[in-house]
């Protein structure tokens, strides 16, 4: 079987603000480039973490809000192209001879001569709750998302939490379980006001379980969960008998495998040049909050300097024949043949 | 070329409370983190900030505060200490919201990003969970 390879000239990693600005900056010096995100749509922390909360230092904006400045950025990069593939997490980065390989975690390979690394504080991943002994079921009897349903079928299903995770996979999941039980530390709900009244439904008519409380002990033995020790509302503890257990606390960011690529790293961060913002590696640039510099500011205005910087010597190893010429958008027609603007 | 305006502005900043009365100094707030170990951390917090903030400026130890302040996380979690339970005031509703994304709570949880600093609050005393995860 011959492996479908997407060859391009870039590969951004992230697509949060400064991951999409890389496009734009890119775009104007013809280097064309695919963008790999593990959310499921643009934006990064501005979408994740504050969609709706309005931000006061780009420039040019008085105020705006994490996801307004996401669309517009989106707008703005349009002409250029750029390929998402929402997601997705690239799991390995290796050199070739005459650039590199990537492999995201659901096996899309890309070929490309740069990489621009722009994965802000990490990918987001379900966070996991602190309970002696948890990484031991994980996989097995503890999971943080539904990749099959199947997997659940005549399981003894508990879901903890109140957010629209564990209500949306409540009613999913209460159909195809043996027994499904709800668990939250509270009677109020953060999510979707028909989700809800379908959960309160199901729980009137007997079909699933609700109960209040913390989960703070997991029983069982080699990766199989059989009970957890739950904390009720009232102080008093009880055992609540399983066979799966999904929790849904939100999402937290790591690192990720970014720390496996052979890049130097700094508590976490890629140094780079601030003439080039590439890494220790040539070819591999860090731009945004996963970079670190002498004076670094983590501001998206900053990242946006760095993707400009970043995208002059970013040309000179995909088109290594040709001389680049600055240009204004302002006043260069070929500059605004490339925005369709002229 | 000259600038006039310039140049008068650059007198003023060079004199600036020539004749202004010193304004009072700033009170500080003392605020004691305690780590799930026992350890205490007091650091000095101006009125305004957040108690978050003044964890962070202060490297101490266990406070996140992945999303910066936006209430959007949860792992700027601490426990607050009884006694200044009343002073510190109850979580608003976004707050509590957030709070179901962190882990092992109490009814002294709050989101220390949440917590503004006063005068009042000097010598408030928190304490952080064994882990924000």
């Amino acid at each position: 079987m011959s492996e479908d390879v997407i060859k391009t000239d870039a590969v951004i990693v992230g697509a949060g603000p400064v991951g999409l600005f890389a496009v734009f900056e890119l775009g104007l010096v013809d280097v064309k480039a695919q963008v790999i995100d593990i959310l499921d749509r643009p934006g990064g922390q501005c979408a994740e973490l504050y969609p709706e909360k309005p931000i006061y230092d780009v420039p040019g904006l008085a105020i705006v809000t994490g996801q307004e400045l996401t669309d517009r950025l989106m707008e703005q990069i349009k002409p250029f192209g750029a390929e998402f593939h929402f997601g997705e997490r690239v799991e390995s980065l290796d050199r070739l001879d005459d650039g590199f390989r990537l492999v995201t975690d659901i096996g899309t390979i890309f070929e490309c001569k740069v990489v621009i690394i722009a994965a802000g504080g990490g990918s987001f991943t379900p966070k996991r709750p602190p309970l002696p002994g948890i990484e031991a079921y994980e996989g097995t009897s503890v999971f943080y998302s539904v990749r099959k349903m199947e997997a659940f079928k005549d399981k003894d299903v508990l879901i903890v939490g109140g957010g629209d995770s564990a209500l949306d996979w409540t009613l999913n999941l209460q159909p195809v379980a043996k027994s499904l039980t709800l668990l939250h530390r509270r009677s109020e709900f953060r999510a979707a006001p028909a989700s809800v009244a379908k959960m309160l439904e199901l729980v009137e008519s007997g079909d699933i379980a609700f109960k209040l409380g913390q989960v703070t002990e997991l029983h069982g033995d080699e990766g199989k969960l059989t009970s957890v020790t739950v904390k009720g509302s009232d102080g008093a503890t009880f055992e609540q008998p399983l066979e799966v257990m999904l929790p849904f606390f939100g999402l937290t960011m790591k690192l990720g495998p970014v720390a496996d690529w052979g890049l130097n790293l700094e508590e976490n961060l890629i140094p780079v040049d601030t003439a080039k913002f590439e890494t220790s590696e040539k070819g591999i640039f860090a731009i945004g909050d996963i970079n670190t510099y002498p004076g670094k500011l983590k501001l998206i205005l900053s990242g946006f300097h760095e993707a400009a910087l970043m995208a002059q010597q970013a040309h000179k190893y995909v088109h290594p024949d040709k001389k680049l010429i600055f240009q204004y958008t302002t006043s260069s027609s070929s500059l605004q043949k490339k925005l369709g603007v002229k | 070329m000259h600038f006039p305006f310039g140049r008068a502005r650059s007198a003023a900043a060079r004199f600036p409370r020539s004749d202004t009365v010193q304004a009072p100094a700033n009170v500080m707030a003392r605020i004691t983190f305690i780590q799930p170990d026992g350890t205490e951390n007091t650091v000095e917090a101006e009125p305004g900030m957040t108690v978050m903030e003044a964890a962070v400026k202060n490297s101490v130890r266990g406070i996140a505060a992945e999303c910066g302040g936006a209430c959007a996380c949860a792992t700027c979690h601490v426990y607050v200490e009884e006694e200044w339970r009343e002073a510190t005031g109850q979580p608003e509703q976004m707050e509590e919201d957030m709070l179901d994304f962190a882990f092992d709570i109490r009814p002294s949880s709050r989101l220390s990003c949440q917590i503004k600093v006063t005068e009042a609050l000097d010598g408030l005393k928190v304490r952080i969970p064994e882990k924000q995860f």
